[in-house]
């Protein structure tokens, strides 16, 4: 990563962790824990509760429609590092790898239902022009999706906006696929927090 | 508009501790940061990419911001502001809009 503090600057206790977890998960601790576990008071306390509510919490979306989301606003911020690791654990939530490809590759023509489509692009142009209006809500709603789910689909585009900006600026390392679908694994098992 | 929301309260927990919580840079800076709005150069450059660009950032940017004297830490509260404020942003346009589009009818 591009500041020393967030490869080397950890507490002795957090550096013990991440020995552990090299060991026994057979992987290198991804830059994303390593984010996380800096100054924890700063940002990654109040970012893990945010992140796990939206991600885990309550919601008429599935972990896999919101593990798709996540990756989708990866896909527009071409956050490459949270491309991998969100189409790992959409992919595994969902057990269809390919589902997850076609929504990435062409959301118009890939097979989702019509309610997940229509909130997936109504993400995509809000990360991409930075707004959205009345009229592209009523679109969402419209295809079935109903407010609360809305609400909870823009708290997964903020989570990952926030992440993505930071996965790219900080330089988070890329990982082999096995380390994606580990990194899954452990995301479905813990979640966020 | 449904009524109390866990995950929008989380967030507003992110954004205060990061604009009001202690820090090592100044808060008027992570303001800055935030809103990228009013940061001397070569920040306004690192941060402007952060905001709106993010996969353009360099090491050279961040090279800039620390001859230009700030520390790693700060450096890393200044990015985490721009970060969360660029989202911020686009959460509440979402959530205006979803107001919007649910006035005078039942929602939630």
């Amino acid at each position: 990563m591009r500041l020393d503090i967030l490869n080397r600057g950890h507490g002795p206790g957090t550096k013990v962790l991440f020995a552990l977890i090299r060991v026994f998960s057979g992987h290198p601790v991804p830059d994303a824990a390593r984010l996380v576990f800096y100054r924890p008071g700063f940002y990654g306390a109040r970012a893990k509760e945010f992140t796990h509510e939206a991600m885990r919490g309550p919601s008429a979306w599935s972990v896999a429609d919101r593990e798709l989301m996540a990756a989708f606003v990866s896909k527009v911020n071409e956050s490459a590092f949270c491309v991998g690791a969100h189409s790992a654990t959409a992919g595994q939530a969902y057990q269809d790898g390919v589902k997850v490809r076609a929504v990435l590759t062409d959301l118009e023509s890939a097979p989702v239902e019509e309610g997940l489509r229509a909130t997936l692009r109504m993400l995509g142009k809000l990360t991409r022009e930075g707004k959205v209006g009345a009229e592209d809500v009523r679109d969402v709603l419209s295809a079935g999706v109903s407010p609360r789910q809305v609400q909870d689909a823009l708290a997964v585009c903020a989570a990952f906006n926030t992440t993505d900006r930071l996965a790219d600026a900080f330089g988070f390392q890329l990982l082999s696929p096995e380390g994606y679908e580990a990194g899954a694994k452990y995301l479905l098992k813990r979640g966020y927090r | 508009m449904p009524d109390e929301d866990p995950k929008r309260a989380a967030y507003r927990a992110l954004v205060d501790r990061v604009l009001n919580g202690a820090g090592r840079a100044p808060a008027e800076l992570r303001a800055g940061a935030f809103g990228n709005a009013g940061l001397p150069p070569p920040l306004d450059v690192l941060i402007g990419k952060v905001a709106t660009r993010p996969a353009q950032v360099t090491d050279g940017d961040f090279a800039a911001a620390k001859a230009a004297g700030f520390s790693e830490d700060q450096i890393f509260e200044l990015v985490v502001s721009a970060a969360v404020g660029q989202s911020a942003r686009l959460y509440d346009s979402g959530l205006a809009a979803l107001a919007e589009a649910t006035a005078g009818g039942e929602a939630g």
